[in-house]
């Protein structure tokens, strides 16, 4: 004990100390294991039945994991090779090139197109999950049977992956980034939903309260009681999703849905390693760029406080 | 108990208004700034998207004329009626899709299992608290960015062309993306435990493993578990669309269906994968719920 409070007080940095910590009772906790051992045997040997379910637990996921590879048709001879190929594609990665200066152009514009794509898909879906934030939340309609209702749908809408949404809405509007902007329009407005009444339903009861007692509408509760405080709320979840939003943006592209993820698939397919590595750096900077700028304004916004997603 | 509010006379009211209307100006001023920047933002977006509101418009329509195909049959022995009206007939591929969506889940888990066994090992070292060295972290928090950064799909593409059409390159591609952004919220998870335990395991001279194993898994076992469940929930649905790109599970069926109209198809796929989707919400949330209740009483 007495080593330990001595070289706490030493003035040359914890790391050393704990350092010299370690060598010094090292050694000494080794030796006397079988003792200590001894002496508390509940610590040293556990909860028989918490070691149970522990195995049980590691067995029943390992056996899974055994399962699944071997119904998916995994084989090692498969990986091997596979991952031979992957070097040598990265080999063909370097130095990323566009090829030509007009090609560079066109993956550029695809790139604002996607952000724009991310941006206005985002917005479109926070105004409209908006009013079915506040129709499911249980302090603004008290009424069980549509606030279900609402609550199954926008569960309906979010069970479906944006690329799903996007190869629908090409149908009903065709190719391009309009049905870009739909297809992350549809996924987050189910997400936005929910948020946006778990936000209203953790709101403050006493301006509410103080609204009704001046004599205020049902109407007027929501706008200076209820909005204020979930308005900064709001902002943060949109803003976070913009930021999420440029990454699924970045694949849309894929199914048609305009932005870069259609020169990215193309690329891949044609075997264009040196395009592949700069589209893909590209995206890197670009959620960069914008997980800074969207962090800045969240900051401003709401202060440096966690989101909940 | 109802009452009236008494009106205020106009000269009390006034100074009152008056207050009021100088305190608010200030950030009134604010938020129409904030407006106007907002709105040349969301003119430019538009024309980057080409977005076209009398476009738009005109097809307004399609959009409910499309769900309306969703809901008959479009060919067979009940053709233009309701899908409903004959279950057998809209889920004549039950058992196929029954077992697609089997595999699409057995990806999803094996891909979330894989990442985050790979996020477990990483997650040590990118985090701030427990003493690697300065360039091992930054290099692994850097990995782990890449890897999260670039969408699962992305890889996905790749993958298909290394390792061939099936389900390897799709599990493949969910776990690098899991390990991704696993690796970040479980150093972020180790980044705030509770210091005493590692103190008291490094003063007894426990190696950098030892103080792990005993010091920090203990403390943030039940929540890494947590935070994989969630990840799983998350890669039901990306694996639910691999197949777009040739990597396994129900997608292949269900952009077939999407590309050549068969839209009875394309609405009993679209149940089954909601409905999948929503029993696994509801599992993984109990089970998240469980262990919370767990770590609470730990």
């Amino acid at each position: 004990m007495s080593i330990v409070i001595r070289s706490a007080g030493e003035p040359d940095g914890p790391m050393s100390t704990t350092r010299r910590i370690r060598s010094a009772l090292g050694p000494t906790a080794r030796e006397n294991r079988r003792e200590l051992e001894k002496r508390h045997p509940t610590i040293f040997a556990g909860s028989r039945l918490g070691r149970a379910t522990t195995a049980a637990v590691v067995v029943g996921l390992l056996g899974l994991l055994v399962f699944a590879l071997w119904r998916l048709e995994f084989s090692f001879a498969r990986i091997g090779a596979g991952l031979g190929q992957l070097v040598h594609f990265l080999t063909l990665m370097v130095p990323p090139s566009a090829g030509t200066w007009a090609r560079l152009w066109l993956f550029l514009h695809s790139l604002g197109e996607t952000v724009a794509i991310a941006l206005l898909g985002t917005l479109a879906a926070a105004v409209l999950a908006f009013p079915f934030g506040f129709l499911a939340a249980k302090n603004v309609v008290a009424q069980r049977v549509l606030h279900f209702f609402t609550r199954r749908f926008l569960d309906t809408i979010r069970g479906v992956d944006t690329l799903i949404w996007a190869l629908i809405w090409i149908n009903v509007v065709g190719l391009g980034p309009f049905a870009g902007i739909l297809a992350i329009m549809s996924s987050d407005f189910g997400a936005f939903g929910k948020l946006f009444s778990e936000a209203i339903e953790a709101v403050d009861r006493k301006p509410i309260e103080g609204i009704a007692s001046t004599g205020g509408s049902r109407l007027a509760e929501i706008r200076f009681a209820i909005l204020p405080q979930i308005l900064p709320v709001i902002a943060g979840q949109v803003l976070y999703y913009i930021e999420s939003n440029t990454r699924s943006a970045t694949i849309i592209g894929i199914v048609g849905a305009g932005g870069i993820g259609m020169y990215l698939s193309e690329a891949i397919r044609t075997l264009e390693w040196q395009q592949v590595s700069l589209l893909v750096l590209m995206i890197l900077v670009t959620v960069a760029v914008i997980d800074q700028i969207s962090s800045r304004i969240r900051f401003a916004v709401i202060g440096e406080r966690r989101i909940e997603t | 108990m109802p009452t009236t509010l008494p009106r205020l006379p106009d000269d009390r009211l006034r100074p009152l208004t008056e207050a009021y209307a100088s305190a608010v100006r200030a950030s009134r001023l604010r938020f129409l700034l904030g407006l106007v920047v907002f709105a040349v933002v969301l003119v430019v977006a538009a024309r980057f998207a080409e977005v076209d509101l009398v476009k738009m418009a005109n097809r307004i329509g399609a959009i409910g004329d499309y769900v309306g195909r969703l809901a008959v049959f479009d060919s067979g022995d009940f053709v233009g009626r309701p899908v409903i009206v004959a279950p057998g007939e809209w889920m004549w591929g039950l058992s196929h899709w029954a077992k697609l969506i089997g595999d699409t889940l057995l990806i999803a888990y094996a891909g979330t299992l894989l990442g985050a066994v790979a996020a477990f090992f990483l997650s040590f070292m990118a985090a701030r608290n427990l003493g690697r060295h300065p360039m091992v972290r930054i290099g692994v928090k850097r990995l782990l960015e890449f890897c999260r950064t670039v969408p699962e799909l992305v890889f996905a593409l790749i993958f298909v062309i290394a390792f061939g059409l099936g389900p390897l390159p799709g599990v493949l591609a969910l776990a690098i993306h899991t390990a991704g952004a696993l690796g970040k919220m479980f150093s972020e998870v180790v980044e705030n435990i509770d210091m005493k335990p590692v103190e008291g395991t490094t003063a007894t001279g426990g190696s950098w493993w030892q103080t792990v194993r005993f010091a920090v898994v203990p403390q943030v076992a039940a929540n890494f578990a947590s935070y994989a469940l969630l990840r799983f929930e998350i890669n039901v649905r990306g694996a639910s669309v691999m197949g777009f790109v040739g990597a396994g599970g129900i997608g292949q069926d269900l952009i077939e269906a999407i590309r050549k109209f068969y839209y009875a198809d394309v609405s009993a796929i679209l149940v089954l994968i909601i409905l999948t989707v929503m029993v696994i919400d509801l599992a993984t949330e109990r089970l998240r719920h469980h262990l919370t209740a767990t770590e609470a009483r730990a």
